[in-house]
C-alpha cells in the first residue's frame, strides 16, 4: 500500500472516528484532537495494517485509549448543565410507588437487534442525552469502564455517578420509546 | 431492611444494578417483587435490552461501514 493509499484510507475513517469523539466528549475542539493523536498513532505504523476493517478495529482501540486522555486533561471543564438535572422519576410513578404508565412490552430482542436501522436510533438517542449524562453513558457503555474507574477519572462520587447513570437510562429508554417501539418501525 | 419494595423502589435497584453490585437483600426483594409485577417484569426486559443493545453497538462501531 503506498502512503497515498492510506492516507485516504484514514481520511475516509476519520468522520466515523470523529463521531464517537463527538458523543463522547460533547466538545468540537477536544474530540478533533482526539481523533487527530489517533491518526497520527496510525501514521507511525502503516505496513501494520491488512485491510480497511483490521484499520478501522484498530483505529477505534486507539481512539478509546486517547479519550480518556482527553477526558483526564479536561474533566474540570465537564460540567452540568441544567438538563443534567432534570429527575424523570417524578413523572414515571404515582405517590404510592406505582408505575403511573406501565411500561411497553419490547417484544422479540432478538428481532429488535438484528436492525441496523435500530443502531441508528440508538446512536441518535444517545447524541440527545444532555452533556454529563452522555459523556458518563458512554464512558460505561462505550470506553467500558467500571463505575470505580469512572469516579477517579472524573473526580465524583459514586451516588453522584450512579443518580446521572440512572437519569441516562430512563431518557434512552424514553427515546426508544418515542422513535423506535412507538413509531411503527419495530415491526 | 424492608422486603416489600414497591415499582419505584425496585426500579431504582434494578437501575442501580446495571452499574453496581445490589447487596443480597436488595436483590432479594427485586427476586420477591418481580413475579408478582408485570410492569416491572416488562421494564427489566426494557433494561435487558438496552443493555444488548449497547454491547451490540460497540461492536458494530469498530466494523467498516459499507
Amino acid at each position: 500500500m503506498t502512503s497515498a493509499d492510506f492516507s485516504s484510507q484514514l481520511e475516509t475513517l476519520r468522520p466515523q472516528l470523529l463521531k464517537y469523539a463527538r458523543l463522547q466528549l460533547r466538545n468540537e475542539a477536544w474530540a478533533e484532537d482526539a481523533v487527530s493523536e489517533t491518526l497520527l498513532a496510525a501514521l507511525e505504523k502503516p505496513q501494520a495494517f491488512a485491510g480497511q476493517s483490521q484499520l478501522k478495529t484498530w483505529l477505534v482501540g486507539v481512539l478509546r485509549h486517547k479519550l480518556v486522555d482527553q477526558i483526564r486533561r479536561n474533566c474540570r471543564e465537564m460540567s452540568l448543565t441544567a438538563e443534567d438535572g432534570e429527575d424523570l422519576d417524578e413523572l414515571m410513578f404515582k405517590p404510592d410507588g406505582h408505575w403511573a404508565e406501565t411500561p411497553a412490552d419490547w417484544g422479540d430482542p432478538e428481532q429488535t437487534l438484528r436492525q441496523v436501522e435500530f443502531m441508528r436510533v440508538l446512536e441518535a438517542c444517545v447524541e440527545q442525552l444532555p452533556g454529563q449524562q452522555g459523556r458518563l453513558f458512554m464512558m460505561r457503555e462505550w470506553l467500558e469502564l467500571d463505575s470505580t474507574e469512572i469516579c477517579k477519572v472524573l473526580g465524583i462520587s459514586s451516588t453522584n455517578l450512579w443518580v446521572m447513570l440512572h437519569r441516562a437510562r430512563l431518557r434512552l429508554r424514553d427515546c426508544l420509546q418515542a422513535h423506535w417501539f412507538s413509531s411503527g418501525q419495530a415491526s | 431492611m424492608k422486603l416489600i419494595r414497591t415499582c419505584r423502589e425496585v426500579t431504582e435497584l434494578a437501575l442501580r444494578a446495571e452499574d453496581m453490585r445490589l447487596s443480597v437483600g436488595e436483590r432479594l426483594a427485586v427476586r420477591l417483587h418481580l413475579p408478582i409485577c408485570k410492569a416491572c417484569t416488562r421494564f427489566q426486559a426494557q433494561l435487558a435490552l438496552m443493555r444488548r443493545a449497547s454491547a451490540q453497538w460497540r461492536r458494530y462501531s469498530e466494523q467498516a461501514e459499507d
